[in-house]
């Protein structure tokens, strides 16, 4: 069952095309690796399904309603987190407190869990993401793979039901990329989709169920990741003919 | 020990009319303890949510103005009655800053603070050009209560409890996720949109409760100097003091406008003392606030607490170098 499908998404910036009747579709309980060359949309179709950017065209339909066109908060809420390309975190709030902000997606606890119980959800959430020492620090103090993890913390307290994650990989040593990898794997196991655009192939054949490759705001190729690997025009799209 | 050095602080406020009696040094009272409200108000939204308004004076002029029509109006008579109306004033600085606060918090940053000074300016001129209402440039007169030489102990109590007011809202919405919300919103208001915080309504509830803060201390304000002229109460000075105020003492702190007010009030009541009549004081005032700038950035309460800490942190590193020491003899 499709837990996100995209139809026909077309979105224009003054004469730039960045998304050209795009569809596609997330199943429920995988991971997706969505990739492309510079320029072919990937961010773009993040910022329509997400709330920031709403599309000319086309339709977002998530779980069982629409949310073309929906406020980055109310999306939230509906259940699908995302992270950014550079992670954005609060610097001025200590990093348990960036744990406790974000609001209790649909499929969360809502607003009925007390706040004894969700500082023991952030903190165990803490311990595994190896941030646990870190807890009562301002969160500007922390490297930039600490943010990346502390980011992705903060999405999966709303408990969402889809991720989309910007370049994971993007700037991360191979330690903690290692890290990372295998929190989306256990993360994926207790239930949550994740939706990847990524750069690094290696990272995203490795850890994805499927790969979508995107090329002038439209999908070119999509299928098991070995498969695309070798697809000629996927080769063709990155290295030119 | 954090309660107990409250309780002292209050204990002070409460005691300081009658430890030093006499209108003077009761009217320096009066306003240390409304700019420490005000500073504290000004807080909520410009300290925690990072939206700097510089027109938090129109605010102030509205619950003045909108205090002294109510009492004439309804024929109140002067007396501790007309404080039990202070609220009322609150509420309709509310009410009015609802749909301002609603189109002013779509822009940000400095657009924000050009519109705050607008809204300011446009109230001025309204207070000035509504005869019938405000009696314009002729002023509103408060009716005056009869409390002769202890004239301003009552007004020092209610600015007391207006301040302690604020402060105890401030307290409380830092504590909350409301209050963590409004932090969000300071460091990266996208993201915490983007993490389901309803930061457009957030915003506009810190904005209404600051000003309606506000709005009541202007009432008590007016019923002070019982006369109110748009140019005196709706003043850029008094928003702007309080801003400096919260800068000072650490922005987005609880007690930073506390201290900020402490220090700056007195300051800016003594400067044209004893620097004459001239506006020279204004000069020193400036003075102050850039030496204080250039070396505290971030204001005293802040930049004391990181002291502190390195203090702390340096000493436990000297008490762990000794036993090291030790150690290496006896290997």
């Amino acid at each position: 069952m499709s837990l996100l499908r995209c139809q026909e998404l077309t979105k224009r910036f003054g004469g730039i095309v960045a998304l050209d009747g795009c569809s596609l579709e997330v199943a429920e309980g995988e991971i997706m690796g969505l990739i492309g060359p510079n320029g072919s949309g990937k961010t773009t179709l993040f910022n329509l399904v997400t709330g920031f950017v709403r599309p000319d065209r086309g339709e977002v339909l998530f779980g069982q309603g629409r949310i073309t066109g929906l406020a980055p908060d109310e999306v939230f809420r509906r259940g699908i987190g995302r992270t950014f390309q550079l992670p954005r975190i609060f610097p001025r709030l200590t990093v348990v407190e960036n744990l406790l902000l974000p609001a209790a997606g649909s499929q969360g606890r809502g607003s009925t869990e007390s706040s004894r119980s969700r500082r023991e959800r952030a903190l165990s959430l803490l311990e595994l993401l190896g941030l646990a020492s870190h807890a009562s620090r301002p969160a500007g103090r922390l490297s930039y793979g600490q943010r990346k993890l502390l980011e992705l913390g903060t999405v999966m307290m709303g408990e969402p039901r889809l991720v989309l994650l910007d370049e994971p990989a993007g700037g991360v040593n191979p330690a903690l990329l290692e890290i990372i990898g295998a929190r989306i794997v256990e993360l994926n196991r207790q239930g949550t989709t994740f939706l990847i655009v990524e750069h690094n192939l290696g990272f995203v054949m490795g850890l994805c169920h499927r790969v979508v490759v995107l090329d002038h705001g439209r999908p070119i190729a999509s299928g098991l990741p070995s498969h695309v690997r070798d697809d000629p025009v996927v080769l063709e799209a990155y290295l030119g003919r | 020990m954090r309660l107990s050095g409250l309780a002292l602080l209050l204990g002070v406020a409460v005691a300081f009319p009658i430890g030093l009696p006499g209108p003077a040094t009761v009217n320096v009272g009066v306003f240390t303890l409304m700019y420490v409200g005000l500073a504290t108000a000004w807080n909520i939204v410009g300290g925690y949510t990072g939206y700097i308004s510089l027109g938090h004076a129109g605010f102030f002029g509205f619950g003045a103005y909108a205090l002294g029509l109510i009492v004439t109006r309804a024929h109140v008579p002067a007396g501790v009655d007309v404080f039990l109306l202070v609220p009322l004033a609150g509420v309709a600085t509310a009410l009015f800053a609802i749909p301002v606060g609603w189109i002013a918090l779509r822009t940000r940053e400095a657009t924000f603070v050009i519109v705050t000074i607008a809204v300011m300016f446009m109230l001025q001129i309204l207070a000035t050009n509504l005869r019938g209402l405000t009696g314009g440039s002729q002023g509103l007169a408060f009716p005056v209560p009869g409390w002769g030489a202890a004239f301003d102990v009552p007004f020092y109590y209610a600015m007391l409890a207006l301040a302690a007011t604020s402060l105890t809202v401030s307290w409380s919405i830092r504590r909350s996720r409301f209050g963590l919300g409004l932090l969000a919103i300071r460091d990266d208001e996208d993201r915490a949109r983007s993490l389901g915080v309803r930061t457009e309504v957030s915003k506009l509830a810190a904005f209404v409760v600051s000003v309606a803060l506000v709005g009541m201390i202007g009432g008590v304000y007016g019923y002070y100097v019982t006369y109110i002229y748009p140019q005196f109460v709706i003043d850029p000075l008094i928003g702007i003091a309080m801003v400096l105020m919260a800068f000072l003492g650490g922005m987005g702190t609880l007690a930073g406008p506390v201290v900020g007010a402490l220090i700056l009030e007195p300051a800016q009541l003594y400067f044209p003392y004893g620097l004459g009549q001239s506006r020279l004081y204004l000069v020193v005032y400036a003075a102050v606030f850039l030496i204080v700038i250039l070396l505290l950035p971030r204001g005293v309460v802040p930049t004391l607490g990181d002291w502190l800490e390195q203090w702390r942190s340096h000493r436990l590193a000297e008490a762990q170098d000794r036993p090291r020491g030790d150690e290496a003899v006896v290997g």
